[in-house]
């Protein structure tokens, strides 16, 4: 295995809704055990990407490769198989609200992995740990969780069956500052541990800065530069110059650079 | 390959693949080869093939945290990342409290539950109801905040939309009850008060009970699913934190509109009901459609008409609000949205037969 090998491959992809073209000729790879940050203004279609990449989305033309496969050609069971290496946490969490977070967890692990509901119910308790939640929640049912403690609830379901390959769609928006950073750690703590690649979806610049590897821009209809977010940031492009050089974007740089050599002199 | 243990004397080696698919086996091995004297072994990971959370997990079980502390010194750096986020985890928190389990003494709490709630829920009905009086009167008087738009189109949803099932429905029970007439009144040689059984069953009871109900299960659940996921959505929320009133906004149009709607389809299930009864009486009993409705001109008073539309706005009124009261109730899933559906559903249909049955016992006494 080379070290770009590219476990989500984007081929001239194509989506509309009627007449109103969401992606045009879009290319887009992304690295194994990268944290690749996908951006773009409100509308440009990085949900739509995500769900025609996870496969609930059918487009118009191109083609999707996840991990050597493409979803939509396969038969259903070994789509199923393919599907089972990816996690993806949803904008609102997308729990399952007739069962609680532990069942939440322990549903694929008993559908997919053939466990018995003992062992299934123990690693759910260890993925609810991992993603940092009390070990009561196990038994709460989703709708008494708060908004922080419901993406994390979901990234443990999103976790269930080690997936290689995890998508995580806007998952600090609505979190305090505290709860979003504590949120990018964990991020990274699991992607260094269990070696994923993630897919992130998000316009926290914070985020951006802290964990990403790679950020690719999504904007008219295509992707429009895939770098580190330095490179990123000085592309000559004014939608780009204004997403991460307005106000916001020099904060969370300046932001991050600060706790760069925060840590360094904490380091030394 | 799948992952085992060997225990040469003093070290416990860890070998092959401890990942999710083997999780029951490796569960196995782990559990047997748990007494204490694992403790005391040296911990050998060398030669650990692929590793996941839940391999991370047994291990730890396994080891313990000594014996991890030990292992963990001679890993690979990416390796200890895996296993000491999962260590971290596990020892912040070991076990879930386990949920609580059943006892003999439940079922009474569970009895006093319900009829606590089952008075809560009295009082909260009855409390819509006020709140929909007080509010129906203050706007009356206001024509600037009568909502014509809405109300119309509830009533397009509630009559019009209801009109072809209603009609259908109410025809075949009407040939059915002819069907009935015919069969057991010839035994006493009165056909001919087949008609008449038609007519009054129909006039007194049963057009507006089929169209109750029937306007129970389409609209009381319409109404409070429509409630339940605007509640789920914040949107409730919304309209009171602008200073507006939900029951007027919401209620009030649909309470309006079903108490027009449901006497109009009333009379629709009536006629309804008189032509399944008027063909079989002129296919079965040779009665003609002229001999048929001259019968009940003769026979039948209109009191018996006026007292099953009286029952109609009464019924209206309470399905309406039983199903705006189900749709408040209902909490953000969409399992709850559902439960509250269906039991709009049944307390509706509960209602319209009891009312209906006391109506009919008090008629009856009173000789009407």
């Amino acid at each position: 295995m080379s070290a770009t090998e590219h476990v989500i491959e984007v081929r001239g992809l194509e989506n509309r809704f009627g007449t109103h073209v969401v992606h045009e000729n879009l290319d887009l790879d992304v690295h194994r055990g990268e944290i690749l940050g996908v951006v773009g203004g409100s509308g440009s279609g990085k949900s739509v990407l995500l769900r025609t990449i996870v496969g609930l989305h059918r487009p118009a033309a191109g083609t999707v490769r996840v991990l050597d496969h493409d979803l939509l050609k396969l038969a259903p069971d070994q789509r199923s198989r393919v599907e089972r290496r990816m996690g993806v946490l949803f904008q609102r969490g997308a729990l399952f609200s007739s069962l609680t977070v532990a069942e939440n967890i322990m549903l694929p692990l008993m559908e997919h992995a053939g466990l018995s509901k003992r062992d299934a119910a123990e690693i759910a308790a260890l993925k609810i740990a991992l993603a940092g939640l009390p070990p009561d929640t196990g038994i709460k049912p989703p709708e008494s969780l708060s908004g922080g403690m419901v993406k994390r609830a979901a990234l443990a379901r999103a976790l269930a069956l080690d997936p290689d390959v995890l998508f995580l769609d806007e998952p600090t928006a609505g979190l305090d500052p505290i709860g979003a950073a504590d949120f990018d750690r964990l991020i990274v703590t699991l992607r260094d541990a269990l070696g994923l690649t993630v897919f992130l979806v998000t316009h926290d610049l914070d985020s951006l800065h802290a964990i990403t590897d790679r950020v690719a821009v999504l904007a008219r209809k295509h992707v429009l530069i895939t770098a580190d977010i330095a490179t990123v940031s000085q592309a000559d492009d004014p939608w780009i110059r204004d997403y991460f050089l307005g106000p916001r974007g020099r904060a969370a740089s300046g932001a991050a650079l600060r706790s760069a050599v925060h840590e360094e002199s904490h380091g030394n | 390959m799948r992952g085992y243990i060997e225990r040469p004397a003093g070290v416990i080696r860890i070998l092959g693949d401890w990942t999710l698919p083997h999780y029951a086996a490796l569960a196995q091995q782990v559990a047997d080869a748990r007494p204490d004297d694992t403790q005391e072994e040296t911990p050998d990971l060398s030669a650990l093939g692929a590793l996941d959370t839940a391999g991370a997990r047994l291990l730890y079980k396994l080891l313990g945290p000594q014996g991890i502390e030990t292992a963990l010194a001679d890993l690979p750096p990416e390796r200890r990342a895996l296993l000491a986020t999962v260590v971290r985890a596990q020892s912040a928190g070991d076990t879930p409290p386990n949920e609580p389990g059943y006892r003999f003494g439940d079922l009474f709490a569970r009895i006093g539950q319900a009829t606590l709630n089952f008075r809560d829920h009295a009082i909260g009905l009855c409390g819509l109801i006020g709140l929909t009086l007080e509010t129906f009167v203050r706007v009356l008087l206001q024509p600037r905040r009568w909502r014509v738009t809405s109300f119309a189109a509830h009533l397009e949803d509630t009559a019009l939309d209801a009109v072809p099932i209603v009609a259908l429905l109410t025809f075949l029970v009407g040939a059915v009850v002819a069907f009935l007439g015919a069969t057991v009144l010839t035994d006493f040689g009165a056909t001919a008060f087949t008609v008449d059984l038609v007519a009054f069953s129909f006039l007194r009871e049963f057009g507006v009970l089929l169209a109750a109900i029937l306007v129970a299960g389409r609209s009381s659940s319409a109404f409070a699913a429509q409630i339940g996921s605007m509640r789920a959505n914040e949107e409730i929320d919304a309209i009171r934190v602008q200073g507006l009133s939900p029951i007027e906004l919401l209620v009030l149009p649909r309470v309006l509109a079903l108490v027009v709607a449901l006497p109009l389809l009333t009379f629709i299930a009536m006629m309804s009901g008189f032509v399944g009864g008027m063909l079989v009486c002129a296919f079965a009993l040779d009665i003609s459609p002229t001999a048929f409705f001259a019968t009940i001109e003769s026979d039948v008073p209109v009191g018996h008409f006026l007292f099953g539309m009286a029952k109609a706005p009464i019924f209206a009124f309470l399905i309406a609000l039983i199903g705006c009261n189900e749709g408040f109730k209902a909490s953000g899933s969409a399992q709850s949205v559902g439960k509250h559906t269906t039991s709009a559903v049944v307390q509706s249909i509960f209602i319209v037969i009891l009312i209906d049955a006391l109506a009919a016992l008090f008629a009856m006494e009173m000789g009407w």
